[in-house]
């Protein structure tokens, strides 16, 4: 499946009013008790999973631009120590979270997220399992129906594809069928995407997949900064998480501040505000927007661009092309990796994700 | 569901008409005296030392259970005429026959230990403690269904009382009843979770993968193989190369009990869940048997004989078996019994009619319970273009 990320062409006059607080999409005037048009992205009707521009939530720190976070007293992370650091406060805080996971104990976790975890709280609580997807998954399920908040870590997120049916109906669906009875706080996991010629299997993009589930949350992490904000924010809520983290992105590094912080979920991060061009997208496409971004500048455009902390794909096109037409200047267009299995050639698997060079030929295509 | 002054009314009235051995019968229908009987069949056990077969239990005992299977099998006759009656929909999967495993069960259990079953939930449901007002009007799809209308037949919960459900996928119950005792042992709670499950689901990975991971932590599980020996309408035999359930579990101990026998039942449960809290998991294979088909849709003559499922219900009916106990060991006369039946009909009947009385789900009931409340905001309307939310 396709993963994608779009461009989206909005009025300038629009971006212009745009706060800071990233909806792209129309609704978030203050004060207003109803809004018209739906914020979730889904098409059609179908019952939706939060994840794009909301109304406002709690969110606990503001998600304010990119990398540049304020403190210059902070510490630098990569970006899997600061998943980590966010998983360590949440567990010291809550004595609830556990987390699960194939060599995620006494191995530290095949990208080290889990590092020095398993010492620290002990094998209960840093569970290794054995390679059963669809069991350990399931069973992290079930102890979130009596209260346990497991963090189940899928080791590539093409594994997950073996729980699809614990995930989809127990995870998603509990809730409803219970008639609310049941909550089930669970945070899944892993690394997935494209990139260091892994092969097909292991290259999966799966959040078109998931993204039709209703009940759970797709979350991506783009920085150390909003990954760890996420893993605390996706620890704390409610509702089942999903968290995507990308292979090529654990080694970013990145300053982040001392003090706790959690970010919201449903809220997506202004990257860089602009005039012309309103580009969405998320994860490692993040960084390829933000080099064709500095084409552009050169060029003499002004491309503004938002990190979905979510919402993906035709879907946000649709949804955007439904509730939001009259905003729109142009039609949209959607760039997004190629329908095909990953390959192991190094040339060939760069050309099935969206490099900065097509982001700038689209951007200039737009706007003639 | 106690049932005790029903038992001592109706026994009052028999008192004038036979004043001489009622007494002694009135006295002792409630009595707690140890009555100690033996199975009919000894349990066949698999690398554990089986329980006695002498089973203690006294008549009042024996008299609930009497009466809650006999509510328990009113209930599911009933759904089988509103179900052809088109007030309960889609998936239909009765219970009948069944009804000793769930109460033995129960009776040996607390209800902080947990249970999750697939779904064939509705008897379960009651025995932790449902109503039946709920029970059908959940049926029904109507608001005051225990889970709102929203689940229907395969999807009864009670999470106050530890029963974890209700599951439409085959096999899919197995890991959440493993994350239960999972979490049981985390928070070092002293009980257990019973993991229910059928012949048909015992060829699952699943199952194998849940147990390895089980046997592994010692964890506090207790699988509960439900073997009415056709998997819808697959014969174990075709199904399955090895079908002693109980003996799948290889490193895992198992045991065979006459799942139509309460008293077996409850011995083996009460045994699983003192061995589960010292051992780690272990297997309960139920020998049981359902006289509807897999399901409503399913009439259960096409793959096995009229004569097979009436000679079950003539030689192995748990509610007979009960019924000859309590007549034999002189603790009720036929007529209390008879009228206990009646007694289960009628409320069964006027809980019926108090479920038709609730009403369908508000439409705004379609987007609820898909998240957490919390962000504040819900959807309206068909199409959820309309979002309310309260302002800080």
């Amino acid at each position: 499946m396709a993963a994608s990320i779009q461009s989206l062409c909005a009025p300038s006059s629009f971006s212009t009013t745009k706060s800071i607080d990233s909806k792209r999409f129309h609704g978030r005037k203050v004060g207003l008790l109803e809004v018209r048009s739906d914020n979730r992205t889904k098409c059609g009707s179908m019952p939706v999973r939060c994840k794009t521009g909301n109304l406002v939530t709690h969110a606990v720190a503001s998600p304010a631009a990119a990398s540049t976070a304020s403190s210059k007293t902070g510490h630098e992370v990569l970006l899997f120590e600061a998943l980590r650091e966010g998983l360590d406060e949440e567990m010291e805080r809550d004595s609830r979270v556990c987390v699960m996971g194939e060599d995620v104990g006494h191995y530290g976790g095949s990208y080290k997220v889990t590092k020095g975890l398993a010492p620290k709280y002990g094998d209960l609580r840093v569970v290794d399992t054995p390679i059963a997807e669809n069991s350990f998954t399931g069973m992290g399920i079930g102890a979130a129906m009596t209260g346990l908040r497991p963090v189940i870590e899928g080791m590539n997120m093409g594994f997950l594809l073996l729980a699809f049916n614990q995930i989809s109906n127990n995870c998603g669906m509990l809730h409803y069928t219970s008639g609310g009875q049941f909550t089930i706080p669970v945070v899944i996991r892993g690394p997935g995407g494209v990139g260091r010629q892994l092969g097909a299997e292991h290259s999966q993009r799966l959040e078109s997949y998931f993204q039709s589930i209703p009940g759970i949350q797709m979350v991506a992490c783009s920085t150390p900064y909003n990954a760890k904000g996420l893993m605390k924010a996706a620890i704390r809520s409610e509702n089942p998480v999903i968290l995507f983290e990308h292979v090529l992105l654990y080694n970013l590094k990145e300053r982040i501040p001392d003090e706790e912080y959690v970010l919201s979920l449903e809220e997506a991060e202004m990257v860089r505000p602009g005039e012309h061009v309103t580009i969405l997208t998320y994860s490692r496409m993040r960084y390829h927007v933000m080099q064709a971004a500095k084409t552009l500048v050169n060029k003499g455009y002004d491309p503004e661009s938002g990190m979905r902390t979510g919402g993906i794909g035709a879907s946000l096109t649709a949804a955007i092309n439904e509730n939001f037409n009259d905003y729109l200047d142009a039609p949209i267009v959607c760039l997004s990796s190629q329908d095909v299995p990953t390959p192991y050639a190094g040339t060939l698997e760069e050309w099935t994700v969206v490099q900065p060079a097509q982001i700038v030929t689209a951007v200039e295509q737009l706007c003639r | 569901m106690a049932l005790l002054q029903h038992a001592t009314k109706s026994k009052s009235l028999t008192t004038l008409l036979r004043p001489l051995t009622t007494t002694a019968t009135q006295h002792r229908s409630i009595s707690t005296e140890t009555l100690t009987i033996e199975t009919s069949i000894p349990y066949k056990s698999h690398i554990i030392e089986p329980p006695s077969r002498s089973v203690e239990t006294s008549p009042s005992e024996l008299m609930t259970y009497f009466r809650d299977m006999a509510l328990m099998r009113r209930m599911e006759i009933a759904s089988d005429s509103l179900y052809k009656a088109k007030l309960i929909r889609g998936f239909c999967h009765l219970y009948d026959g069944q009804e000793a495993v769930a109460v033995g069960m129960e009776s040996a259990i607390t209800k902080k230990d947990n249970v999750i079953t697939a779904y064939r939930d509705h008897c379960i449901y009651l025995a932790r403690g449902g109503s039946l007002v709920s029970a059908f009007a959940e049926l029904m799809g109507r608001r005051d269904g225990c889970s709102r209308g929203k689940g229907g037949s395969m999807h009864f919960y009670k999470k106050d009382s530890g029963f974890y459900g209700g599951h439409g996928i085959v096999g899919a119950q197995i890991p959440l009843g493993v994350g239960l005792a999972f979490a049981q042992k985390y928070n070092k709670e002293d009980y257990v979770s019973f993991t229910m499950y059928g012949d048909g689901a015992a060829n699952q990975g699943q199952l194998f993968e849940a147990l390895n991971m089980a046997a592994l932590w010692d964890l506090p599980a207790i699988l509960v193989c439900e073997n009415n020996h056709y998997g819808m309408g697959t014969a174990e035999w075709r199904a399955a190369k090895s079908p002693s359930y109980y003996k799948r579990g290889d490193y895992v101990p198992g045991l065979k009990v006459d799942g139509m026998d309460v008293l077996a039942v409850k011995q083996a449960c009460k045994f699983a869940k003192e061995y589960v809290l010292k051992n780690g998991p272990l297997i309960l294979e139920m020998d049981t048997y359902r006289y509807h088909g897999h399901s409503m849709s399913d009439p259960g003559s096409t793959y096995r004989t009229r004569d097979e499922v009436s000679g079950i219900r003539q030689e192995r009916d748990p509610i007979e078996r009960v019924r000859k106990l309590l007549l034999a060991h002189d603790i009720a006369a036929e007529k209390e019994l008879k009228d206990i039946e009646k007694e289960c009909r009628k409320e069964v009947d006027e809980a019926i009619a108090e479920a038709k009385e609730s009403s369908m789900p508000d439409p705004s009931e379609l987007f609820t319970n898909i998240y957490v409340k919390g962000y504040g905001t819900e959807s309206f309307g068909a199409d959820r273009k309309e979002l309310r939310t309260a302002l800080p």
